[in-house]
């Protein structure tokens, strides 16, 4: 049949391109990456600053700067943590819970040149001011840690997601078991506390203000004083 | 937790910070860090080579030997180092485990030396990482096998007291115990040879009478022949009814391959001889003949190799499987390809697709018997590209069958798939247990009211400090068991409780009170309900002495029991690796085993001495602690509150 005979040119014609493309001798509408090579990995290293310079910038002292980053260099060896091995780092403290969402909103707070990864000198500044640091100091932190977006005021919405995180971080099995709505009524009794003029945000002044004149907040943030 | 993060402890703590301004209840107490002396370096002297680590890299598992206060029994004063009298190349592996919290396992070492040098630092075996894991548990495999070999060996020697019955089917199946098993062995292996070649034989053309063409021997020498399989089939029968005699489970052996085999084998015999005058059914008999060729699988029994072969196309039916598909969908498209390629040429063998069946299949299996050959330009180009194809379709599963035969032949027939399934499955409870394992501890610290006892709780007594006050040797036992790490993120995740004023809790109390209470909630009465059928006894006298044992108990439940008595039942001696929920890999939970064992009469559950426990729904967070404390025992919290202000 003329037709069969048709294809099976056509076949023999296509089999003959596949052929030369094999050899290399032609290549029809090939896109130039694969020329590059497709190795190109570069591994980011970081070295921090000198001993002296970190010892000037944070309280802490040079024995605890040197075991301090012992252990950190031990877990990141390149020197740098992105936000994977951060959450993967938080999360083995929170075998039961999700601790995704709390530990991103805690690397955009260390972050603070939005790099996208931590350099060991933010680390320990960040450790000091949290450690060794005034309480004030510390309520700004936390105040930012809060302020999702970074625009100075706590929202309604932010403080939720703030909140509704930090109940993933206790996993599903909780006694009482967490109900839906727990995370906005607690969202509403911070509200509450903190909101002084009552129009929905909560700025740094009333959020410091609020937490100087409630005595059980300001002893829990010296708790952890001793820690290092 | 792995050891490694323990590093980042400390930035972890220091974030929980951020729950201090959201928190519904007071924080409880941070545990001290008595023993803050900066770490030093100290000697290791394994048959003289030194081994240096910083102490605080050996405390990280403090259920082992190198991290317990159990090293000091090797403390060599003179040289102020710790001497252990063991191979310094496994100790090696065994000191990088500390380091880097993966226990590896070096392929040149041999198996039961570094199982010795793992028991005697009281490390378990299941740590090993992922990467070695395999590799290890094949070699313990293979050396068990070697050593049951060995034993069955031994036990082939006579036993007394067999029965007769017993003594027969021994000699059937191993013909090498007795001569007479040996005697019979050979006689039967020559008469099934004979069986064979007679049918062969029969059909073979003998001289032909003058008058005739060429007649089949068979044909010619009836009676002879005749006679020589008679005699075949009765000693057949004659040993398939003492196989039957003997098999210790008659039901099984009649089903087994072999003996279906034998029946098919001497049946054929039978049913000529009832049925041999009826001419109709002489053609069904004169095939049923064919069975009679079976008896050649009889020598299976004979030889090894061919049960491997059998084994190894029955372990390879997969990929056989996937061959004999993608054959058939070759066939049927160049089939089709074909017939209509050369359905205008005349005179041609393609009558149809099935007729072009045949075609496909001799070209594929490059056979090319030219019965029957394209003619048309079109049929040639597709029937060399059918060819080509079927040369690759064919080669490709063949080498794995080949593999499959020569990896079954090597390590004469066992069962590996079976094997590849139970290796997965334990790994997976292995990493679900490693996973677990950690939250357990804390709940299990919980209720052994372990995070008031930081309160107290010195450091590692290095030098077997005697603490002071309140010294009894139990209590120094519990100190020297629980790591500072531990205690510090025990304490973390109590904060984290009371920011959300919810309690973690086990996975199983979870599905129970979840089932039993429906979708009550009503958490003020929960917890005293609890603890009201809970109490089953305290756990050590000298906890409950210090807390009055608090009337709002946490979920103290009678379920735990199975769970703690698991916990019980490992000995100090970590050896002991029980299967699956005995938490063996988390270092964590280690640290519990070595405390059931410590609190030795430890029944049941104790109560949590946590003094703040959840008064649930009226909001205090403005309020200070003082509305709580008349309903807690007043002792720790009161305890807890002098603390942190003396801090």
């Amino acid at each position: 049949m003329q037709v069969m005979e048709l294809l099976a040119v056509a076949v023999v014609i296509l089999l003959f391109f596949m052929i030369l493309k094999q050899f290399g001798l032609w290549e029809p509408l090939s896109l130039d990456d694969s020329s590059d090579g497709g190795l190109e990995l570069y591994v980011v290293r970081h070295q921090p600053e000198g001993l002296e310079e970190l010892q000037s910038q944070t309280q802490f002292s040079r024995k605890e700067l040197q075991s301090l980053y012992r252990g950190f260099k031990n877990e990141c060896p390149s020197g740098l943590v992105d936000e994977e091995t951060f959450k993967s780092i938080y999360s083995q403290f929170f075998p039961q819970g999700d601790a995704s969402t709390y530990a991103h909103f805690l690397f955009k707070a260390f972050d603070t040149n939005r790099s996208g990864s931590i350099r060991f000198e933010d680390f320990v500044i960040w450790l000091s001011v949290l450690l060794r640091g005034s309480v004030t100091e510390k309520l700004r932190w936390a105040f930012n840690l809060y302020d999702i977006n970074k625009d100075g005021l706590i929202t309604r919405e932010e403080m939720m997601a703030i909140m509704k995180s930090i109940y993933d971080l206790m996993g599903r099995y909780t006694s009482p078991s967490l109900r839906e709505d727990v995370s906005r009524e607690h969202v509403d009794r911070f509200f509450q506390k903190m909101d002084r003029n009552g129009d929905g945000v909560v700025t740094m002044e009333e959020f410091i203000e609020a937490c100087q004149k409630d005595e059980e907040i300001m002893s829990s943030m010296q708790l952890f004083d001793n820690v290092i | 937790m792995a050891a490694g993060v323990a590093a980042w402890l400390p930035f972890a703590r220091a974030a929980a910070i951020g729950w201090m301004p959201v928190a519904n209840l007071p924080m409880p107490v941070a545990p001290t860090d008595k023993n803050k002396c900066q770490d030093e370096l100290i000697v290791l002297n394994v048959s003289g080579r030194r081994f240096q680590t910083w102490r605080n890299t050996l405390d990280r598992y403090p259920d082992t030997l190198l991290g317990s206060s159990e090293k000091e029994f090797f403390f060599n004063e003179e040289t102020r180092e710790y001497f252990f009298d063991r191979d310094p190349d496994v100790f090696r592996s065994i000191l990088n485990f500390y380091r880097t919290g993966k226990l590896h396992y070096p392929r040149y070492e041999c198996i039961t030396a570094y199982d010795e040098e793992l028991a005697f630092f009281g490390i378990i075996p299941e740590i090993i990482s992922d990467c070695c894991y395999e590799e290890y548990k094949d070699r313990k495999r293979e050396n068990a096998e070697r050593l049951m070999d060995d034993l069955e060996d031994s036990k082939d020697s006579k036993l007394p007291n067999m029965t007769f019955r017993e003594t027969m089917w021994r000699a059937f199946e191993n013909p090498h115990t007795s001569t007479m098993a040996l005697v019979f062995y050979y006689v039967t292996g020559f008469f099934i040879a004979i069986s064979v070649i007679t049918n062969v034989v029969e059909t073979v053309p003998c001289g032909s009478t003058p008058n005739q063409r060429d007649i089949p021997c068979g044909e010619r020498y009836t009676v002879a022949f005749f006679c020589m399989d008679t005699a075949c089939v009765m000693i057949f029968t004659v040993e398939y009814l003492m196989r039957l005699f003997a098999a210790p489970s008659r039901y099984r052996f009649m089903r087994s391959v072999m003996s279906i085999i034998d029946v098919v084998a001497i049946l054929p015999y039978y049913i000529g001889l009832v049925m041999t005058n009826n001419e109709d059914v002489s053609g069904a008999f004169v095939t049923l003949r064919v069975f009679r060729v079976f008896r050649i699988f009889k020598f299976s029994r004979h030889s090894q190799g061919l049960r491997i072969l059998g084994y190894t196309l029955k372990s390879c039916a997969s990929e056989l499987g996937f061959l004999l598909f993608s054959l058939t969908m070759a066939i049927i498209i160049f089939a089709t390809v074909m017939f209509y390629a050369e359905k205008g040429s005349a005179s041609s063998k393609f009558t149809s697709i099935p007729a072009s069946f045949w075609y496909t299949i001799v070209t594929m299996t490059t056979l090319g018997y030219g019965d029957m050959v394209p003619k048309t330009i079109a049929g040639k180009i597709f029937g060399s590209i059918c060819s080509l194809s079927g040369v690759l379709v064919i080669a490709l599963p063949v080498p794995v069958i080949v593999s499959n035969f020569s990896r079954i032949y090597h390590q004469n027939q066992r069962a590996d798939k079976r094997k590849a399934q139970k290796v997965q499955k334990a790994r997976l409870a292995r990493m679900r247990i490693s996973k677990t394992g950690s939250s357990n501890a804390f709940l299990h610290s919980k209720r052994n009211g372990m995070l008031n006892q930081a309160l107290e709780l010195t450091q590692l007594p290095y030098r077997m400090k005697i603490s002071d006050q309140s010294s009894t040797g139990e209590k120094r036992h519990l100190n020297k068991t629980t790591s500072i790490i531990e205690s510090q993120h025990h304490h973390l995740l109590h904060c984290l409780e009371k920011t959300t004023n919810h309690e973690f809790v086990d996975e199983q109390l979870f599905e129970q009170s979840y089932l039993e209470s429906g979708l009550q909630t009503f958490p003020s009465r929960s917890p005293s309900l609890s603890s009201r059928e809970g109490i089953t006894g305290t756990c050590c006298s000298r906890r409950a002495k210090k807390s009055s044992p608090p009337p709002n108990a946490t979920h103290t439940h009678t379920l735990t029991h199975p769970h703690k008595h698991n916990l019980q039942e490992l000995s100090a001696i970590h050896i002991q690796c029980g299967e699956q929920q005995t938490l063996n890999t988390s270092r964590s939970s280690l640290n519990m085993m070595q405390d059931e064992s410590a609190s030795l009469n430890c029944k049941s559950s104790s109560q949590v001495t946590t003094a703040i426990i959840s008064i649930p729904t009226p909001p205090t967070n403005n309020s200070p602690c003082s509305p709580e404390t008349p309903t807690n025992p007043p002792s720790n919290s009161s305890a807890g509150v002098v603390k942190v202000s003396a801090l």
